[in-house]
């Protein structure tokens, strides 16, 4: 071991110890303040509550918030609102509401869950109840992108294919659906079998990656789904794409 | 209309341009098409017909203007303008004076006439064509029609013996004024079959699937619309009968299939299928049964287009060496030929007397070089050298597409977003006479009925 990484050990063991020092400390007596001369602005303080606490979804919620000492109060989500005050909200999935109140001496915050029951899908319980959510997927299979006019997998999607590979192998239970997309220069026709061919080669990318072409089914939306519409590069690239979803 | 000789100082200047300039690899050629075949237009005039009864006036009307504008869009008359038509306006041969008609200015070799009546809730129409160089024996058509007295029948009225008119002074081909032409028209998210009559009335839906609906082509007897249609599975074929008014059985394939085609027979349809996982042209019965392959080259294939006289070629694009280009094969796959050197060609249609493809070309497309996609019609069989004639027929007209030859192989329907929203066009074959049908946007891929 060198010398500075030595001597930085031995900082954080210092700062260590004032740590430990400080909470033996605040259980037995006030900590100091820095600035005593202004000592008449207390803190502020805050509390919120939710009636009822749960709901189904769609029901309404009504927040209730008192605070003192505040000059400005916010929740987030709502926005800055009176100090005190009650409003009604229908959120569409459990929900933390966050209060910050400010004040000349300080903030404070609460806090309030609301919990929204949110029905099951009756359908296919056992299959699906793998597949994990869509937002999770999407990050663990990317989209795939194509050159102009060319269904061949390009090597730098190679990664992208064996990270794809790798979570759908973890995750037995998934079934994809792969779109073939293209951009919206040339004939609506073609780009459609073009489309189908960029599709079918994501397929076969992950099926020489060791996924079962049964659990993969291939749709060509050609142009007809345009992801981005400006006439620019970019925007072609981002629709020339193999997309992966979850096939529920 | 352009006569050959000013045709070939066009060509002459524009070679000479070219030779100045840059030699190109393939110097485009002028060919006659059906449309300019050398003989002389026939100059024929269009009388306003005789208002037999007080409330036939606005009947009348829509008669005139639809049997005027049919005999102008025919492609093979030289009509009479309106403000240089004689006063009268004979009802019947008693007062028909064919002297007033044949000199100039009005210069007529031929004189449709007639009267529109309301009987009793019916509109009667007779309809004469005079032979004006035939004084003694004018009479070379007598017709009779009696509908409901309604506009719409007005309309088709006009076009039926604006039909007989173009059959018997066309050379024996059928006009195509009772013509309708399918198409697609996108309406939000979706895109619907529609069709509408050769001039662009009588827009109306057919189908209403909520999804997206793509290539109708429409049966040789005119009973049904075979289209693609985006399932839940994918892309699948589907068959609409017009005679039962709803969709009938057609099996579902897999994968992605689209763009069939007739063939002249009605017997059979072409059409691109990815069944075997990549796309393929395929050929069924029009039940959809007896499944063949006739294609088997990676890459896209799809578009096809039988030759209508013969039914023993198919065209069709395939991207199998990179940009799609036109290629054109034996019914049953062998004598795979590629039809074009360069660019992206797209959309072939066949002409109905089998000698040329009308498709999409852009001729210079590539990352970077956005040029212009137009419409050209090239000859099937190559000339001498071996190279084949083409002859480009929309210029600077927005992005063109889906060309489709009309029955009587003298106009070309088209979709081009000229007026800055898509729709759809016609012209005759050599690119003149460019008419928009449709104005209400979002309408695309245009297919003429056979008859």
């Amino acid at each position: 071991m060198n010398v500075p990484a030595l001597r930085k050990m031995t900082v954080l063991a210092i700062a260590l110890a004032f740590g430990a020092a400080g909470c033996h400390k605040k259980a037995s007596a006030p900590p100091p303040y820095t600035a005593p001369e202004v000592p008449a602005t207390p803190a502020p303080t805050a509390t919120i509550s939710a009636e009822p606490p749960a709901i189904d979804l769609g029901q309404s919620v009504v927040l209730n918030w008192r605070t003192t000492n505040a000059t400005s109060v916010s929740i987030d989500g709502i926005g800055a609102v009176n100090v005190n005050g009650t409003q009604t909200v229908t959120p569409s999935s459990s929900t933390n509401f966050h209060l910050v109140a400010r004040g000349d001496g300080g903030s404070a915050e609460a806090n309030v869950r609301v919990t929204v029951r949110v029905p099951e899908t009756p359908a296919a319980p056992t299959g699906n109840a793998d597949m994990g959510s869509d937002a999770e997927f999407a990050r663990n299979v990317q989209d795939i992108f194509f050159d102009y006019d060319s269904y061949d997998v390009r090597t730098d999607a190679q990664s992208s294919i064996t990270a794809s590979a790798s979570y759908l192998a973890a995750h037995p239970a998934i079934k994809v659906v792969i779109g073939g997309y293209c951009d919206e220069r040339g004939s609506a026709e073609y780009n459609l079998a073009l489309g189908e061919n960029r599709a079918n080669a994501a397929k076969t990318a992950l099926v020489n990656a060791g996924i079962a072409p049964s659990r993969m089914r291939v749709i060509s939306y050609g142009k007809e789904k345009q992801f981005c519409t400006e006439q620019t590069e970019s925007c072609w690239q981002q629709n020339r794409r193999a997309q992966f979803s979850l096939d529920r | 209309m352009q006569s050959p000789s000013r045709k070939f100082n066009v060509l002459l200047a524009f070679v000479a341009v070219v030779v100045t300039t840059v030699v190109p690899a393939r110097a485009q050629d002028w060919f006659k098409t059906e449309t300019s075949t050398g003989v002389d237009k026939i100059r024929i005039a269009a009388a306003d017909f005789k208002q037999g009864s007080g409330d036939s006036a606005a009947l009348k009307r829509t008669f005139d203007s639809v049997l005027y504008a049919d005999l102008s869009n025919a492609g093979i008359f030289d009509l009479v303008s309106k403000s240089l038509l004689p006063q009268a306006t004979p009802g019947a041969p008693s007062e028909m004076n064919v002297q007033q008609w044949s000199p100039a200015p009005v210069s007529a070799a031929m004189v449709a006439f007639g009267s529109a009546t309301v009987q009793s809730g019916k509109l009667v129409v007779n309809g004469w064509l005079f032979d004006t160089k035939n004084v003694q024996y004018p009479q070379v058509l007598a017709k009779q029609y009696s509908e409901d007295a309604t506009d719409d029948s007005a309309r088709q009225i006009a076009h039926r013996f604006a039909d007989e008119i173009i059959f018997r002074l066309g050379g024996g081909i059928p006009g195509i004024a009772e013509t309708k032409i399918v198409y697609v028209h996108q309406a939000g998210g979706s895109k619907e079959i529609w069709m509408m009559d050769y001039d662009g009335a009588n827009q109306h839906q057919i189908t209403h699937l909520g999804t997206v609906s793509l290539s109708p082509r429409i049966s040789p007897d005119g009973t049904r619309i075979a289209f693609s249609s985006l399932g839940k599975d994918g892309w699948g074929i589907r068959m609409y009968s017009l005679v039962l008014g709803r969709l009938v059985n057609f099996p579902s394939f897999g994968g992605t299939n689209l763009s069939p085609a007739w063939a002249s027979t009605g017997n059979s349809l072409a059409f691109s299928s990815s069944r075997t996982g990549d796309p393929e042209i395929w050929e069924t019965d029009a039940n959809g049964n007896g499944a063949h392959r006739l294609t088997s080259f990676r890459g896209p294939d799809v578009s096809p287009v039988w030759n209508p006289r013969t039914n023993a070629q198919i065209a069709w694009i395939s991207g199998r060496s990179g940009l799609p280009q036109v290629y054109i094969m034996d019914a049953d796959g062998a004598g795979v030929t590629r039809l074009t050197d360069i660019g992206y060609a797209t959309s072939p249609s066949w002409s109905p007397n089998g000698q040329f493809l009308t498709f999409a070309w852009n001729r210079k497309y590539g990352p970077g070089a956005p040029g212009g996609q137009d419409i050209y019609v090239q000859e099937v069989a190559p000339g001498a050298g071996g190279s084949y004639r083409w002859v480009q027929v929309t210029h600077d007209s927005g992005r063109c597409d889906f060309p489709s030859w009309s029955p009587d192989g003298r106009h070309i329907v088209y979709a081009s977003t000229a007026s800055g929203k898509m729709e759809i066009w016609s012209m005759l074959a050599d690119g003149t006479q460019k008419r928009r049908l449709t104005t209400n946007g979002g309408n695309d891929m245009p297919n003429w009925s056979w008859k």
